[in-house]
């Protein structure tokens, strides 16, 4: 995965609260391989109607070309399903602004490059007012630009290094290998009651 | 003498493999479930060429997908029987993946099989002082064993499957302690649906929470696993309960739990888990167990939520912020605003769920449903294929039958609706289960989220309405 630090792109708001999983992806199309892509499944059930029709004046059918979402708090909430990132990334989203996130869905977008970022409940509103516009992402300075306003945002500085670095996780624990080693047979010998009793189950 | 420690604090301090200069800590897993959803997972790890490094801490289960019905028909491992080819190839690929990295399947014939939230704590595998982690956010249901406990995304699964570590920042305790006791027909699910609605569905984002106090002490594993289940919808994403003589008591001679000598090891170690008094806890919340009344949601988010005694709220008199989001959820839940709960006619119901399908909550919905007929349809899938069992030999599947409820298989159903079983268009229906998300049981359903005991009643009512009444005169 390739790190970023800054993005500009066009913005869109979605001033809704509590946008969850199971909304930005219905859980019917994630047996989908994500080789097929998932941006057409992106909040599919809200963005057409119930014959499976683009409703034209939702937000995001209305500005398809849309990289950034403004939304409202608790954006992600709900299950740990991964396709939801997916998503909104093969929808070609780069970064959510909300007042808040699931944690899970926070956690997943940052493994997939996407930025989950933090602003205040008056900034949303301010941003939402202005949209869709053009706007400026700047990682390091955690801080978006455009449509007449500047709003910080918060991230964690930990998060901020990956999606700066493009950092794999599988990739930097390579590096404790040996630790990890370490631990296991320390770990056998202190807590001998924490591997299954497999062998006296199984059968 | 070092400084007190909380719960959370001794299960972290005791899997820390390695440290990064930023302040993330590299944690070791203890046990890995996975189930037809981690094919991404899989898929991950194929293209890298990286096995799975230690298979023994690796269990599959199949839920999200498998059917509920006509199981019985079907031979060999039973997937041959699965009519709908996506389907069957979801539960397929499991199989799959799980034999080529040499990992142990509850597969769809195994007469263990059940939601993996149910048979990991039923087999012993969900032990005390460990770290357990799925590819599913209601993982948080293990920390009722003094686990930590959480759900992870696919990345992350494919992570641990490779190294059986996981790079975590660590964060705050929210402590929830419930004083008191719960009335007559009030349990679990009432009293995580309660402190929901209170601090919000994001209200603990960024925190685990322990539950403590007497009625958290008092209530069965079940009890536990329920409010831990749900500590997800309140923005949590471990719950835990400190491990005691309840705990002990359900895991001893649980297949996969330790046993002789390992277990008084065992035993001695889970006993020193509790937090040590005067620890500190990032935030503390105290609710009266004895204030909190039957609840059901009323919305489209899990903290809309109410005692079954209140209205619809009223978007004109919520706070601006507020407004918006009940004017859509009752728009969509095609309510009125100001109209009492009780009273709210249903379609369906559904008993079922990692949250609410263990024989526990078979057994309340049972004794309400005793000798009662339900006025509309409705299906009960037990948590797990034992706990089927169990209900058949208690002859509880001859109650929900003579109720008019079709008794079927046990697997993840309608609840997430992955594997078929869907509430229709517009339908509404009681449930059992975690999340009352739009479109959640299929699209366009309707969902009202409360106990086994207030599903059963609503059964019998045909309207949401209040299980305490129904209960006079039976135990």
């Amino acid at each position: 995965m390739s790190g970023w630090s800054r993005h500009e792109g066009l913005g869109v708001a979605l001033p809704d609260e509590s946008i969850d999983t199971d909304q930005l992806i219905p859980a019917r199309f994630m047996a989908t391989p994500r080789a097929q892509g998932y941006g057409r499944f992106l909040l599919h059930d809200l963005r057409h109607d119930a014959e499976g029709r683009p409703l034209p004046d939702f937000p995001l059918n209305r500005v398809p070309d849309a990289t950034i979402l403004i939304t409202g708090r608790n954006f992600g909430a709900g299950s740990s399903r991964e396709a939801a990132v997916y998503a909104l990334v093969d929808a070609g989203i780069r970064a959510v602004l909300a007042p808040s996130f699931g944690d899970i869905f926070a956690a997943n977008a940052i493994n997939n490059g996407l930025l989950p970022a933090r602003i205040s409940s008056g900034d949303m509103e301010r941003l939402t007012g202005a949209m869709p516009d053009r706007l400026e992402i700047d990682l390091m300075a955690r801080c978006v630009t455009g449509g007449g306003l500047q709003a910080l945002f918060e991230l964690d500085p930990v998060w901020q290094m990956k999606l700066v670095n493009g950092w794999d996780d599988i990739d930097l624990t390579g590096a404790h290998q040996d630790d990890i080693a370490a631990f296991a047979t320390a770990d056998r010998i202190r807590r001998p009651w924490a591997r299954p009793a497999a062998e006296r189950s199984l059968s | 003498m070092t400084a007190p420690r909380t719960l959370f604090d001794k299960l972290w301090d005791s899997h820390v493999v390695g440290r990064r200069d930023d302040g993330s800590c590299l944690l070791w897993i203890d046990r890995h479930f996975v189930h037809e959803g981690s094919h991404h997972a899989f898929r991950k790890l194929s293209e890298r060429g990286i096995p799975v490094s230690e298979p023994g801490l690796t269990f599959g289960v199949a839920d999200h997908y498998v059917p509920t019905r006509g199981r019985a028909r079907s031979g060999g491992t039973g997937t041959a029987g699965i009519e709908n080819p996506t389907i069957r190839g979801m539960v397929t690929t499991l199989e799959e993946n799980t034999k080529a990295h040499g990992i142990h399947l509850f597969g769809l014939g195994d007469r263990r099989q059940g939601i993996v939230h149910v048979v990991g704590p039923e087999q012993g595998l969900t032990l005390p002082g460990l770290t357990i982690v799925c590819g599913d956010s209601h993982t948080s249901t293990h920390g009722a064993f003094g686990a930590m406990a959480f759900g992870i995304g696919a990345t992350d699964v494919a992570h641990v499957m490779a190294t059986q570590t996981i790079w975590k920042k660590k964060l705050k305790v929210l402590r929830i302690r419930v004083d008191g006791r719960l009335g007559p027909g009030v349990g679990a699910k009432d009293v995580a649906l309660a402190w929901i609605a209170r601090l919000g569905a994001d209200g603990a984002r960024g925190h685990v929470v322990e539950y403590a106090g007497p009625v958290v002490e008092g209530l069965t594993m079940e009890g536990r696993m329920t409010l831990c289940n749900l500590s997800i919808e309140g923005g949590a994403r471990c719950g835990m309960v400190a491990p005691d003589a309840v705990t002990l008591d359900y895991l001893h001679d649980r297949p996969f739990a330790p046993k002789g000598d390992e277990w008084e090891v065992a035993e001695a170690a889970w006993r020193a888990l509790a937090s040590d008094d005067g620890a500190e806890f990032d935030r503390e919340v105290t609710l009266d167990g004895s204030d909190i009344a039957p609840v059901v949601t009323w919305g489209t988010s899990p903290e809309d939520a109410a005692p079954i005694d209140a209205t619809v709220p009223d978007p004109d008199r919520a706070s601006e912020e507020r407004a918006g989001h009940i004017r859509a959820a009752l728009d969509y839940m095609g309510l009125a605003p100001g109209r009492p709960l009780d009273g709210i006619a249903i379609d369906q119901v559904f008993i079922g769920s990692c949250t609410n399908a263990r024989i526990e909550d078979l057994r309340a919905a049972a004794a309400v449903l005793k000798g009662r007929r339900a006025q509309v349809p409705g299906l009960v899938s037990p948590g797990s294929s034992l706990v089927k069992a169990q209900a058949e030999a208690e002859g509880l599947d001859q109650i929900f039958r003579a109720a008019g409820l079709e008794w079927v298989e046990s697997g993840c159903s309608m609840c997430v609706g992955m594997n078929g079983d869907i509430v229709a268009p517009g339908k509404r229906c009681a449930s059992t289960t975690n999340r009352n998300f739009r479109g959640r049981q299929g699209p366009g359903a309707r969902t009202h989220l409360m106990s086994p005991a207030m599903v059963a009643a609503a059964a019998i009512a045909g309207h949401l309405t209040d299980v305490r009444p129904m209960l006079e005169g039976r135990t």
